[in-house]
């Protein structure tokens, strides 16, 4: 049972809750993620540990409200518990000082993103984001990421706020501009995608975070598996990050895809309530 | 000859086990003939989860015992990986002392309900009794024995422990599956303060995880976990060592020494193509669901995917928890799909007969070699060829060929991959030094079960790959009478 310390609302459907679990903050790096599960027949979802506080013995994990698990994590408030938390798990980001870094996030993997830009950061990159939305009210952690980045280019789909356009424009423009020594994607598999087609063309070494479904976390049992460079690797074990250039992004779209229907079912049947 | 044996030859000395002995003759003895448990019939059971074998009455038990010759030389002890001191227990069955069995059992189990389950005695302590060995007859049900008195005690006894003298020492164990569990009621039983620490959120392992509960319901684990926290053992869910407690922290907190049961991790698959379809799982995560999840069931919010036709790939145990699992999920045709022969095929007998009860198919010599797919990547075609077998290979099972131009297409909805497991990578991922075999698996001494890392001992299928839940007990048993020694002699 975890305790939930703060919750913060940062758009219509992303929250982020800061959660007791002392021996978690303590050993987590960037890049790590936790398995989460609310209530006794809950499903366990993984989500990244976007802070930690050693001090308060906290970790911040921020939700997007999409399904039955994610309703049941933010509709929890302040002082109310978590029942599972389990981590950290997967690999740690590998951080060294690469050069200068072009990040591409979008939506709630600006979350994920964050820890591994600080990291990077600090580890003396000259850091670019492209912070991509469909629109401006669907920009999360705007001033987390400009003070973790070096610069940030937001782009819109609709033009309500920085650059109209995808994420995929924003990259090819600082592409252009720059000498890119790494390039990574956080995000929608759909996004992450995209921006490797760009990246490819560039021969940009490029490493993406994957979030595939998972049940528990552990390696045991091959749900959240991928295509990479032909080999299948598991994303809780083997990852989360992997050379986005090998990623079979289509495999994986089709694997996240695998309970549409009976989720789809789940959330009318929630509404109904 | 060792303590134990010196108290069973005690035990067998004692005035009413020689009445027993003289009250039926050996000759009336061996005429009896062995019994059976009563089964929930096929077409009623491959629709539940209802256990499936129900257990001996208490007169059958009664009668079973009579069998028992009581040997002077009982050869039935050393097929017991735990080495339980069985005529010492099914003597007290015949007596219609029921709890006195279960204590008997407890000195070396602390799991025997499951293990009465699950144990394959045919290949144990069944296959060295005196009627398989020198009667080439059936041996007495020492395992539907066993169950009994467990059941009975469950559910007409008290659960009480007997008085344990602490040392103040403590220990820690990772994993909380049949290793674990019998490695921490062992050293409780030495006095040790025992801490196991579990990744998943429910106590268990495997027991939970992966066997179903049409062959261990949950409420029998739970009792004898119960026990276990009886003893003092304290289980702490939700705590992966080496990610959330690294093994130097567990030392900073005190812990002198840890025993590693941490299970077979990864599922392994045959990479063949279109393999991370959807609708094709591991066993491991089409159980996990349904069993630990809860998945299909009301309110619960796990999903999992059904189907008309599932087929299995695979032949040991997983494999037909698995293939009778889809049918209860509602599957049409749920099928065993398996490279060798029905003769090789590694499951219990008794698995593959009631499977079979159960409507599922068996298409052996049969082999998957590529998946097809919908428009939406979903699996809707598997691929097979036959296959022949071959001379004996080194592990003593024929080997098999494909035989040439034999492919054909199964239709197929769901897909569940059954075919072993690789050790789970964790802990070898976060102790520096520790010695490792090039299957993954954590290497020991096989007589202590210690490491080359010292005060690290390990057990069951972190060390083994994949064996049983009893070969896992014996490990943890092992290891902590090595420990003991080791910890009382600093």
């Amino acid at each position: 049972m975890n305790k939930i310390i703060d919750k913060i609302q940062f758009s219509e459907n992303v929250f982020q809750l800061t959660i007791e679990a002392p021996r978690i903050a303590k050993n987590r790096k960037a890049g790590h993620f936790v398995i989460v599960k609310v209530g006794d027949k809950g499903e366990r979802i993984p989500l990244t540990i976007v802070d930690s506080d050693l001090e308060k013995g906290t970790i911040d994990l921020i939700i997007q409200r999409i399904g039955v698990s994610s309703r049941k994590l933010v509709n929890l408030n302040v002082g109310e518990y978590v029942d599972d938390i389990v981590g950290p798990l997967g690999h740690a980001t590998h951080i060294e000082n690469f050069g200068t870094v072009l990040a591409a996030g979008g939506g709630v993997g600006l979350a994920p993103m964050l820890p591994i830009l600080k990291a990077l950061k600090l580890a003396g990159n000259r850091i670019i984001t492209v912070l991509a939305a469909r629109s401006k009210n669907l920009i999360i952690l705007e001033q987390q990421i400009r003070d973790a980045s070096t610069e940030v280019l937001i782009m819109t789909n609709d033009g309500t706020y920085g650059d109209k356009g995808l994420v995929t424009d924003g990259c090819e423009k600082i592409i252009k501009q720059e000498k890119i020594d790494l390039a990574l994607t956080i995000g929608p598999a759909i996004m992450m995608k995209a921006v490797t087609d760009v990246t490819r063309k560039y021969s940009l070494p490029t490493i993406a975070s994957l979030n595939t479904i998972m049940v528990d976390g552990t390696g045991m049992c091959g749900a959240c598996r991928v295509s990479v460079g032909g080999e299948t690797k598991f994303v809780c074990v083997d990852g989360p990050e992997f050379d986005a250039l090998k990623v079979d992004f289509d495999e994986m779209l089709s694997r996240l895809g695998a309970y549409k229907e009976i989720e789809t079912e789940a959330n009318n049947n929630c509404k109904v309530e | 000859m060792s303590e134990a044996e010196n108290i069973r030859k005690a035990r067998r000395s004692e005035a009413w086990r020689d009445e027993l002995r003289k009250a039926i003759s050996v000759k009336d003895r061996m005429q009896i003939v062995r019994g059976k448990m009563a089964e929930e019939a096929p077409d009623v059971r491959n629709k539940s989860n209802i256990e499936v074998n129900k257990g001996f009455t208490k007169e059958q038990a009664l009668v079973e015992a009579k069998r028992c010759i009581d040997c002077p030389t009982p050869t039935c002890i050393t097929g017991c990986p735990v080495e339980i001191s069985i005529p010492d227990f099914v003597k007290q069955i015949e007596l219609g002392n029921f709890i006195d069995a279960a204590q008997v059992i407890k000195e070396t189990s602390s799991l025997a309900a499951v293990c009465g389950r699950v144990c394959p005695q045919e290949r144990q302590c069944e296959k060295e009794c005196f009627y398989t060995i020198k009667k080439q007859g059936e041996p007495v049900a020492i395992g539907n024995l066993e169950r009994f008195v467990a059941d009975y005690e469950r559910e007409n006894g008290k659960q009480t422990v007997p008085p344990i003298k602490k040392n103040g020492m403590k220990v820690a164990v990772v994993g909380s599956g049949p290793a674990g569990l019998s490695f921490a009621g062992d050293m409780a039983m030495r006095g040790y303060e025992v801490s196991v620490f579990e990744a998943l959120h429910e106590i268990g392992g495997v027991l939970k995880y992966g066997i179903p509960e049409f062959r261990l319901p949950n409420n029998v684990i739970d009792h004898e976990i119960n026990y276990l926290k009886m003893l003092g053992i304290n289980f702490e869910t939700n705590v992966i060592v080496g990610k959330t407690l690294t093994i130097d922290e567990l030392q900073e907190l005190g812990y002198k020494a840890v025993f590693v049961g941490s299970g077979a991790g990864l599922p392994k698959f045959m990479n063949i193509p279109g393999e991370n379809m959807v609708g094709i799982f591991s066993a491991n995560e089409y159980l996990t669901r349904i069993n630990l999840m809860g998945a299909g069931r009301e309110g619960y919010d796990t999903p999992i995917l059904k189907g008309k036709n599932i087929a299995i790939i695979g032949g040991g145990n997983t494999a037909m928890d698995a293939v009778r699992t889809a049918k209860r999920q509602g599957a049409e045709r749920a099928m065993i799909v398996y490279r060798r022969s029905l003769e090789e095929m590694p499951a219990r007998l008794e698995e593959i007969h009631h499977a079979k009860e159960e409507g599922i198919e068996f298409m052996c010599l049969t082999n998957p070699v590529s998946y097809i797919g919908d428009e939406k990547g979903k699996v809707k075609e598997m691929i097979v060829q036959k296959m022949e077998l071959g001379e004996p290979d080194a592990s003593g099972r024929r080997a098999f060929k494909a035989v040439a131009n034999s492919e054909y297409t199964i239709p197929v909805d769901l897909v569940i991959v059954s075919v072993g497991v690789s050790p789970n990578p964790i802990i070898q991922q976060s102790v520096k030094g520790l010695k490792i075999s090039k299957w993954g698996t954590i290497e020991v001494d096989e007589n202590t079960m210690e490491s080359n890392v010292s005060m690290l001992y390990a057990g069951g299928d972190i060390v083994r790959g994949g064996a049983t839940v009893i070969l896992a007990m014996g490990d943890g048993k092992k290891a902590a009478k090595a420990m003991d020694e080791k910890l009382s002699a600093k």
